[in-house]
């Protein structure tokens, strides 16, 4: 699995580009961190990898909307490269802004054939602020390859623009019906997302994008109550932790 | 021409908006009925010659979202706003980020863009009188040192140009002036030098036989500040009682109190923990083998009464600057932050103040948003209310970094090439290192706006990116440049000044990239604008870095060169010389006289409470969790992103629910290694005897690190100042005696300070009454320590239904410093064998509370029954050096073994408090009363007071 390759995007404002490298190593990748500026040079180096991960931060400041600047520049300069890349099948995931970038390009919930239509949006919280804390989360059964066997978890997150808002009722019951839900909240819902939806997928199951964070759960120690579940339950601090099995996922999808 | 794009929000979606909701429900309650509906909007500016199909693509699909936002285009100012609007856009020069973002976008989809400008407006369903909304406005929306309101939808034909400057090399006559004149010339000038150092200047500038220029006085006020040179902490001071008679003398106070009890743990230890100690950016102590981490704390207190949403944010970006600026350059692995503010719910004001809770909500989103940003966790903390802080509120900003130990030390050589990297220089932020040597009246918004700061913090970013690059780039992983520091207070005046200070440097000013034509030569060399640093490049690797800072469009632009035969400090613009003095002068001219200091015979009584002390009643309890001072600061902490980077083991609130309060923060810097760092703070201005208040200080910051398992002997702590002033003798006695307490405690407790930052004109004057308003001095201790195996780290919520309560503290009831470290190793100790499943410090609120807080983020309960020594302690008190630890209940007969062993001298008592229950409250049996609290009422009281 030592080949699998992941490219992991970086650009003014990113900033968990290097603990989702951590992450995909863990997985056993080779991981790459590469500034969008270079792929703009040469838009063809994005074929030398199997999976595109577009990490958590605030690119460009979310100055406009979360991930706007970046998703414009996407589409705009590397459309063709990004559809190639999803029409062979290859693996998108995005975390947090990478999830608000995808959603922006269009590549999520997306479309049949690959185009850059938004119909969804990651809005403002319904707190109107900017919330840290864990939540709870719930695998939905459908088509994703990233979110399999993972049932009930908890993960961080870390947003003030994670409301997922489709265009339309219709839309959204059609996403729901092809299995592009692939997580919900459970619990209470921390930004007020239509029916609770914290990630979509598109119809293949490969591009994937979630709000909460993966990689800031692979080992116990992130945990919140970390230092209680080792003394009430024993769990070791340097136990593997639920996030990584996303990780393990998408590298196993490219096998 | 200039298109207008409104941004709303799409009527047909039946979304809320709840800044708008906010606001209606503020200006309800302004107003004393309901003011109708409000609603929000952003608001474009584009200075662009594209047609107006091209500015209606760029509205869609980059300005509004298509799903929940809609867009309107205009031409000419609309008219159509009904029945009230209020525009808020900021004043021409005001850094822009969002603007200068979305410059760049529009240009990077093809249109042609001059320039941007950003504002935000609110539109009322009723009518509102136009007097009362600008009240509301000013009150509540706005901050009119930086921004302007409008009633009217604004479209300017044009955009403000920023002043123009013909170059013209000013002279300023100083060799014949009297010492009236001097001073008047001092205070004139913004210089904020007293009588002697213009004194030191004239004589200086006599013995050249030349008057100097505006750019060489205005160099040595910039590095004579006191925010540069911490005159009055190096200061001689004679030490003399109330009737005169002399106790001792001080060459230099903080280096024969602090920096010496430093040294002299440094060679006593000679363990090689300290790395580097007062002369760097940040202190330095070893993490492992590879690598070290430093730690700072700043303080930004002036900018942040003016501005205090961009003095926060500058504060805190200006403190992860000097990380990436100690060394070759440290990567930022954790922000804190303090702050101290009026008592939230002050009705009246002196004039030009701003509201503490304004202050309190605007600070906190400064910091949130530069740090979140900048993708570094802030994970410690602490807010304290009093009144004496209304018009001077204190923002500490704290930064934490890791480096590796070969690339701790620096040195720029002569030759190297000057590198400003970062963002540009503009009018930003002038003269804001001599503004701290002044005392704020309520005149000083006005005339010093143009000390206020605004952030960017993604510029900055992208430079620390680009910087930890070129830090490993050369051959071997070495470094691109030999040496680094920020520009902060007083900008590249101090940066290049600082670097150069051995070897002498030539600038040219022409070469510094600007934010817009039309500075002055002067304005360049002093400006205080953000987001840029300074480096020392040898010749052969200017290419090299200045390719790699291409390669992520970061600026990055030679300006000079360091080394000159006789060490001076050369200015030049338009190929002429505006500068030239020595460095000897410019770094060791000032005089440093003589300070006198009282010290009082009969310190006053070490706490300030004169009030009759409350009983342990159930609404006694309640009332102190509800206590500002004590009550839960969730809502702050959840707008921290304290879990970026995914190395935050004990975070900010914890426990099985999230709600427990964590004494301090353990953080995973590299997760394949065990290793872990704690951060935590302790500050008690409530002492009104400075030796005790320091004491006080930095038994909280010890005791707090203790408490999540920190070892004594791998622990560094730094100081931050901040008195009302220094003016006087007494005032300048509490200071030697809050140093003195400083070096007496890390002496007796072998915990070396390493670094430390003074701010000492912390009062104001209402100008019109006269009325003089002096913060309490104020000493925040922050403590940073190595914890070799993370596994050993507890916390505070209970863990186990029967576990038992101990309580710890001094046999003396005024105990010695010899018998607090008896205390705290003892505890330490209790942690480190593992019997410790929880521990809390008895702090603010008494030994209730403290019980209170543990059940608080466990949700267990305890049935107390306190002995005779908890009874002799005020359960509502705050009790030096003493804690409560939960204990395993089955190893509580090893008790007694394992104390004698920790405290042989018996120094410390313990005594069994209860246990932990299953049950939904805590139950205490008290010799007159039994007591029956529910976990729910505790948890309201706790949380509800700042639940804004």
């Amino acid at each position: 699995m030592a080949n699998v390759r992941v490219m992991v995007l970086r650009s003014a404002g990113t900033n968990c580009d290097r603990e989702t490298q951590h992450a995909f190593e863990q997985a056993g990748a080779a991981v790459e961190r590469v500034h969008v500026q270079r792929w703009i040079e040469t838009p063809t180096m994005l074929d030398r990898f199997d999976i595109l991960a577009l990490p958590g931060g605030f690119s460009y400041g979310d100055d406009i909307a979360a991930g706007r600047i970046l998703a414009t520049e996407l589409t705009t300069r590397l459309g063709e490269s990004l559809r190639r890349f999803v029409e062979r099948g290859r693996l998108v995931i995005g975390i947090c802004n990478g999830f608000q970038v995808l959603v922006r390009t269009g590549l999520l919930p997306g479309h049949s054939p690959v185009g850059f239509d938004q119909t969804s949006t990651l809005a403002h919280n319904t707190s109107g602020r900017f919330q840290a804390r864990w939540v709870g989360l719930e695998e939905v059964q459908g088509a994703c390859v990233w979110t399999r066997g993972l049932g009930a978890f908890e993960l961080p997150m870390a947003h003030g623009e994670g409301r997922f808002v489709m265009s339309s009722a219709k839309e959204l019951d059609a996403i729901e019906r092809s299995g592009q839900v692939a997580l919900r909240y459970k619990g209470e819902n921390p930004n007020g997302s239509e029916r609770a939806i914290a990630g979509v997928c598109d119809a293949s199951g490969r591009v994937f994008g979630l709000m909460p964070h993966p990689e800031r759960y692979v080992v116990e120690s992130q945990h919140f109550d970390s230092v209680g579940r080792r003394v009430r339950d024993g769990v070791s601090m340097n136990a593997e932790a639920v996030g990584m099995k996303i990780f393990h996922n998408g590298v196993s999808a490219c096998g | 021409m200039i298109w207008r794009v409104d941004v709303t929000h799409c009527p047909n979606r039946n979304d809320r908006d709840a800044q708008a909701d906010a606001i209606e429900s503020q200006l309800s309650q302004f107003l004393g009925r309901p003011s109708g509906h409000v609603a929000s909007r952003r608001i474009f500016l584009i200075d662009s010659d594209s047609p107006r199909p091209d500015i209606q693509r760029a509205a869609r699909s980059l300005l509004a979202d298509p799903i929940v936002e809609h867009a309107d285009i205009h031409e000419i100012a609309p008219s159509h706003y009904a029945p009230s609007l209020l525009e808020i856009h900021l004043k021409p020069g005001v850094m822009d980020p969002v603007a200068a973002s979305t410059e760049q976008a529009l240009l990077g989809i093809g249109l042609s863009v001059r320039a941007v400008r950003t504002g935000r407006a609110f539109t009322f369903s009723q009518t509102i009188e136009p007097q009362l909304l600008t009240d509301f406005a000013r009150k509540f929306l706005y901050n009119p040192v930086i921004e302007q309101a409008h009633l009217t939808p604004l479209l300017p034909t044009s955009f403000a140009v920023a002043r123009q400057a013909a170059f013209d090399l000013r002279h300023i006559p100083l060799r014949n002036l009297d010492d009236d004149a001097l001073l008047k010339l001092s205070r004139d000038g913004h210089l904020f030098l007293n009588l002697t150092e213009m004194q030191a200047v004239q004589n200086y500038f006599k013995h050249l036989n030349r008057e100097p220029t505006d750019i060489e006085l205005e160099t040595l006020a910039q590095t004579w500040s006191e925010h540069c040179v911490h005159k009055t902490l190096k200061s001689a001071v004679d030490v003399v009682d109330e009737s005169g008679q002399h106790l001792r003398h001080y060459k230099n106070l903080i280096k024969e109190t602090i920096f010496a009890s430093t040294q002299s743990l440094i060679a006593s230890r000679n363990d090689g923990f300290c790395l580097s100690v007062f002369k760097d950016n940040a202190g330095v102590i070893a993490f492992d083998d590879t690598d070290a981490v430093c730690f700072k704390v700043e303080t930004h207190n002036r900018p942040s009464a003016i501005e205090p949403y961009g003095g926060a944010a500058t504060g805190i970006g200006g403190c992860i600057r000097d990380v990436l600026g100690t060394g070759l350059g440290a990567r930022p692995i954790a922000n804190t932050d303090t702050f101290c503010v009026g008592l939230p719910e002050t009705s009246s004001l002196p004039p030009g103040v701003i509201a503490p809770r304004r202050v309190l909500q605007q600070v906190m989103a400064g910091v949130r948003d530069y740090g979140n940003r900048m993708g570094i966790p802030t994970v410690n903390g602490a807010v304290h209310f009093h009144p004496d802080y209304i018009a001077n509120p204190l923002v500490f900003a704290g930064c934490v970094g890791i480096i590796p130990r070969s690339k701790v030390a620096k040195q720029a050589q002569h030759g190297d090439a000057i590198v400003v990297i970062g963002g540009r220089t503009g009018r930003d932020g002038i003269h804001g290192a001599t503004f701290s040597s002044a005392e704020l009246t309520n005149t000083h918004a006005d005339e010093f706006s143009h000390a206020v700061q605004i952030g960017n913090a993604i510029t900055q970013k992208q430079m620390m990116d680009v910087l930890l690059n070129a830090r490993d780039a050369g051959p071997n992983d070495s470094s691109l440049y030999s040496a680094v520091t920020d520009c902060g207070a007083g900008g590249l005046s101090s940066a290049i000044g600082e670097m150069g200070a051995d070897l002498g440097a030539i600038v040219d000013l022409d070469l510094v990239p600007l934010k817009y034509s039309g500075l002055r030569y002067d304005e360049i060399w002093i400006s205080e604008a953000q987001e840029r640093m300074v480096l020392a490049v040898p010749q052969q690797n200017v290419h090299a870095l200045l390719q790699l800072c291409q390669s992520e469009s970061v600026e990055a632009t030679v300006i000079g060169s360091f080394g000159n035969p006789d060490r001076e400090l050369i200015l030049r613009y338009h190929n002429t010389e505006v500068g030239r003095m020595s460095m000897d002068f410019v770094h060791d001219g000032i005089p440093m006289p003589t300070r006198k200091a009282i010290v009082p015979s009969n310190p006053p009584p070490s706490t300030s409470t004169t009030a009759p002390l409350p009983t342990l009643t159930r609404e006694n309890l309640l009332a102190t969790l509800a206590d500002p001072n004590v009550a839960s600061k969730h809502w702050i902490i959840r707008q921290y992103d304290h879990e970026v980077q995914g190395t935050s083991v004990i975070k900010p609130l914890v426990g099985p629910q999230q709600i427990g309060p964590s004494d301090a923060a353990v953080i995973r810097p590299k997760l394949h290694s065990s290793r872990a760092v704690v951060v935590a703070c302790g500050i008690q201005p409530n002492i009104s005897d400075p030796y005790h208040m320091a004491v006080a200080s930095i038994d909280e910051a010890v005791r707090n690190a203790i408490c999540v398992g920190a070892d004594l002997n791998q622990l560094a702590i730094l100081d931050n100042f901040c008195w009302p002033g220094v003016h006087d003798e007494r005032s300048m006695g509490t200071l030697v005696r809050a140093c003195e307490a400083c070096r007496d405690v890390a002496l007796a407790w072998n915990i070396p300070f390493i670094s430390g930052k003074d701010s000492l004109h912390n009062q104001f004057t209402d100008a019109t009454t006269g009325r003089v308003i002096r913060i309490p001095p104020t000493l925040l201790i922050s403590a940073i320590g190595i914890i070799h195996d993370l596994s050993s780290c507890i916390t505070s919520p209970f863990k186990k239904p029967g576990s038992t309560l101990l309580y710890i503290r001094t046999q003396a009831d005024k105990p010695s410093l010899n018998e607090q470290l008896a205390s705290h190793k003892l505890v330490a100790g209790l942690i480190a064998n593992g019997i410790t499943l929880a521990a809390h410090d008895v702090s603010d609120g008494g030994w209730a509370t403290t019980l209170a807080e543990m059940a608080i983020g466990s949700s267990l309960g305890a049935s107390i029954d306190p002995g005779p020594l908890a009874s002799r302690d005020h359960p509502l008190l705050p009790r030096i050096s003493s804690y409560i630890l939960e204990i395993e209940t089955p190893r509580v007969p090893e008790l007694p073994s394992i104390i004698a062993r920790l405290d042989p001298s018996h120094l410390v008592a313990s005594e069994i408090l209860g246990c932990v229950t299953r049950e939904d409250h805590i139950h205490f049996k008290l010799t007159s009363q039994s007591l029956h609290i529910s976990l729910d009422d505790l948890r309201q009281a706790w949380r509800g007071t700042l639940d804004w």
